[in-house]
């Protein structure tokens, strides 16, 4: 069995059953790291990739319910050597500790400044809501999306 | 003795004369043991190597866990070695290759593992700038290193690559050479951006869950339904008929699947579970009794911190009893760890706390031998404590013996972390006091009852780790161990470090384990500080005083006082300032184990009367950790420490009741969420010319206390049993 899909504009072919989350084929097949395996239940956002721009958990996303769909993760947004903005802000800020959740937490702010790209700080704790960050680094994850949204909004 | 002379004179082939020389006084007395972690792990090239082009290769036994420990590590090594951080590359925890540095806990790298590597970068130096005054004709005394390069005021210089074959860093460290002195430092003390942030934020393999070798299977394990319990029976044909099943296995009541992909061992893991039939273990006990239950169970008692002088018959006595919960690391990606057996030498990544103690437990559960088997550290998730990721290192290690010379990784599912990690231990706390005529505290009693803070790899005579006490030849932990004071376990922080004429601490440490438990960030700290400060809050209230100046007036200790001081400057403290019903602002304070930072906070909170609902808005904190390696990193550990304290505090407790642990998933184990999260000021004092103390564990005591005195202000109401959740909150209010 093989399943198309379009993940950070390529089109790739897995060798997966159709009701496979979509968290297993980017991390095994796909190769991306970034979206991680945290709970298996939509409940910590640790898995967040955008499809379509909306932020999705992939754990709970069955492959064949991305027909066509644009998938993005965060290897999407920029690499070490040319870093989107929000991953420069999250290094600038040293907005993680373990790091674990920060996948989730870039990719949910990326959707929030796609739809809103100045948001006030408790918009940005809102849209960060389901983000669950164990070590306590909340408070420079915010500060990161904000300078982000600043910078953006500047080019 | 000049040093340096000895070591110009050394270079130049006379070492054996001036050894005899230098060590002749040093025989007379005992010797003493090398500072840091220099102490079991004596050579230099150990920890340091210096490579052929110019770089320098450091080697520590402490582990990368999300708090930045590699980068103020080679920040250390760098300064010492006059070299570029871009030119020192950390290697850690690997039994192959790095010292043996046990686990990495307890806030303690800095102080064993920067000691070790301050000293023996310190010698190193030294050693390449003997050689490079041989080299150059130049007295060691005129010669400038910077950069890894050694210049003579004649303008003639040699780079570290062209010395790094003639010097011979295996040999035993002496800890000889002093480290540069505080004003002289050029790295530490900066707020360097740490080394692993840009490959975390960008997807490249930082984890130990990210590792993906070449023939990699997967395995799932399959957990009885609770403690104890033994494997009846099993009727596994469908799930080895099912896609991509590669085996089955079992040993005793371990059971485990291993397929091909991923999501196949997920499925089939749930397969396995139904066609599994267990014996179930013994009853947990009744949540509602658990602490009448822990009290009522065999205890080593320990009366500790005593002190004693005549009472005034005539003081104010006040009592008041406290408790903790169960709490879990809850880490926010389940434990993992890969797994090859490959011509019968074993090789397991693990993100364990320890590589040297995991190994010896798989030694001991596998009947294998120590040079069988290799544990290579890599980061995972953070852990706070012993969490599963030793458990997972067997399981997984287990699975690997099915199937030789193919590499298993194994992530546990968000259930078997829930419901198998060892927890931080329930305790209760009483406390009683005497306050005089003049609102002075006369008297102080203090007990604690709770079962050990670490079954660690290694903390006992038995097995300590999970999948062992299943076996087939089963191994049971031994009897459980507790760190003596001054450090403490179950009692860490448990003696007052205020000045009382008279008190007496008694550390009730219960043996028995209905519920597993270990080793959580602060052990005792985080309750008995809870506990402490909470106290001092209500006898400051009993004498009519103000929390802060209550304070002062009982501690001597200066930097303490001076902790406690700039944390209520930073908030604005006004004396005596009384809450309006619904929001008030509190203090907590603690010395970490009494020997590590200190740490006070000011803490303002927002009770909504209706719901229940305990915010807490803001946090001022006032730290001392000595010697500052990185502000901004220290920063980040004590905001971090105080955010997960908030979250402690007002959500967590794990559920479980006679049938087994409840707590499976986050929605019921609810943590602090993003808009939930106070705004956090933290305030260095920097001190160069002290030790740099401990700081990862610091804060999470002062902040508890600070909420709950706080709630308090703000009430007139006191809670005395964690966590602050609604219900207790509208009962406190009623």
């Amino acid at each position: 069995m093989a399943v198309s899909l379009k993940v950070n504009g390529a089109i790739r072919s897995v060798p997966a059953e159709p009701d496979t989350p979509l968290l297993y084929v980017l991390r095994n097949d796909l190769e991306l790291n970034a979206a991680k395996f945290g709970c298996g239940a939509a409940q910590c956002g640790a898995c967040t990739v955008l499809v379509n721009g909306q932020p999705v958990r992939s754990c709970v996303t069955p492959i064949d319910s991305l027909d066509g769909a644009e998938i993005t993760t965060l290897e999407g947004l920029g690499t070490i050597d040319k870093p989107h903005a929000l991953q420069r802000a999250f290094i600038g800020e040293q907005a993680a500790q373990c790091g674990y959740c920060i996948n989730g937490m870039i990719m949910s702010a990326k959707a929030l400044l796609d739809a809103k790209p100045h948001p006030s700080e408790d918009e940005v704790r809102e849209a960060l809501a389901g983000n669950f960050c164990r070590c306590g680094t909340h408070n420079r994850i915010i500060r990161a999306v904000l300078h982000a949204a600043n910078e953006m909004g500047r080019t | 003795m000049n040093a340096s002379l000895s070591r110009r004179d050394f270079a130049k082939g006379l070492g054996g004369i001036v050894l005899a020389f230098s060590l002749a006084p040093a025989l007379a007395q005992p010797p003493k043991p090398l500072p840091g972690s220099l102490a079991t792990n004596k050579m230099l090239d150990a920890w340091i190597r210096i490579n052929a082009d110019g770089t320098a290769t450091v080697f520590t036994g402490k582990v990368e866990l999300g708090q930045g420990i590699l980068t103020a590590l080679a920040q250390i090594a760098a300064e010492e070695l006059d070299l570029p951080l871009s030119r020192v590359a950390m290697i850690s925890g690997d039994t192959g290759r790095t010292p043996n540095e046990g686990v990495t806990s307890g806030s303690q790298s800095i102080e064993y593992s920067g000691t070790a590597l301050r000293l023996a970068a310190a010698e190193v130096r030294a050693m390449l700038l003997d050689l490079a005054a041989v080299k150059l004709e130049t007295g060691v005394g005129q010669l400038r290193a910077a950069d890894g390069v050694v210049s003579a005021p004649t303008g003639k210089s040699i780079a570290y690559a062209e010395l790094a074959a003639a010097v011979d860093l295996h040999r035993e460290a002496t800890a000889s050479v002093k480290p540069k002195p505080a004003g002289a430092h050029r790295i530490v003390g900066l707020p360097v951006e740490r080394f692993d942030i840009p490959g975390k934020v960008t997807g490249k393999v930082a984890y130990v869950q990210d590792l993906r070798l070449p023939g990699m299977v997967h395995g799932r394990v399959v957990r009885p339904p609770r403690y104890g319990s033994t494997l009846a029976s099993l009727d596994d044909g469908k799930v080895r008929a099912m896609a991509g099943v590669l085996a089955v296995v079992r040993d005793g009541s371990f059971l485990g699947v291993i397929a091909e992909r991923e999501e196949q061992a997920v499925k089939a893991r749930v397969a396995l579970a139904e066609a599994a039939q267990w014996t179930v273990g013994p009853e947990l006990p009744d949540p509602a009794r658990i602490f009448e239950h822990l009290k009522g169970l065999p205890a080593k008692v320990e009366v500790i911190g005593v002190k004693q002088s005549p009472v005034d018959a005539n003081a104010k006595v006040i009592e008041a009893a406290y408790t903790k919960p169960y709490m879990a690391h809850a880490s926010i990606g389940p434990s993992a760890a890969v797994a090859e057996l490959k011509d019968g030498k074993l090789t397991v990544w693990t993100h364990s706390q320890g590589v040297f103690p995991l190994r010896a437990e798989i030694v001991k559960a596998m009947k294998m031998q120590s040079a069988d088997v290799r544990c290579i550290h890599q980061e995972g998730s953070g852990c706070y404590g012993h969490n599963g990721a030793d458990d997972v290192g067997l399981d997984a290690a287990l699975l690997a013996r099915a199937v030789p010379g193919k590499p298993v990784r194994l992530q546990w599912m968000r259930d078997d972390e829930f419901a198998w990690e060892p927890y931080g231990p329930a305790m209760a706390m009483q406390a009683r006091a005497s306050l005089n005529g003049e609102g002075r505290i006369v008297d102080w009693n203090y007990e604690l009852w709770s079962n050990t803070h670490s079954t660690r790899p290694q903390s006992t005579t038995g097995a300590n780790v999970l999948a062992a006490w299943y076996l087939a030849e089963p191994q049971p932990m031994g009897p459980p161990t507790s760190p003596p004071q001054p450090a403490g376990g179950g009692d860490r922080n448990a003696i007052p470090l205020y000045d009382f004429p008279s008190q007496r601490v008694v550390h009730h440490f219960v043996q028995d384990m209905p519920i597993r438990v270990s080793a959580l960030r602060t052990l005792g700290a985080y309750a008995n500080v809870f506990a402490l400060e909470s106290f001092m809050d209500e006898l400051a209230a009993a004498a009519g005083a103000d929390p802060v100046a209550f304070r002062l007036a009982h501690l001597k200790d200066p930097r303490g006082r001076a902790v406690i001081e700039k944390a209520a400057q930073l908030a604005g403290w006004t004396q005596s300032q009384k809450g309006d019903g619904t929001r008030g602002r509190g203090m907590g304070f603690a010395k970490y184990k009494n020997l590590a930072c200190y740490v006070a906070v000011v803490a303002d909170v927002e009770v909504d009367r209706v719901s229940g609902r305990v915010s807490v808005r803001r946090a001022f904190a006032a730290a001392d950790a000595g010697l500052v390696i990185n502000p901004d990193g220290l920063t980040n550990q004590l905001e971090g420490g105080i955010i997960q304290s908030t979250s402690w505090t007002l959500h967590e407790e794990v559920k479980f009741d006679r049938q087994g642990i409840l707590s499976r998933d986050w929605s019921n184990y609810p943590i602090l969420t993003m808009p939930e999260v106070p705004k956090v000021e933290v305030a260095l004092i920097n001190r160069p010319d002290e030790r740099a103390l401990g700081s990862g564990e610091a804060s999470q005591g002062p902040m508890v206390a600070a909420i709950a005195n706080a709630f308090a202000n703000a009430t007139g109401r006191r809670i005395r049993d964690l966590p602050f959740h609604p219900e207790r909150v509208k009962a406190a209010l009623s």
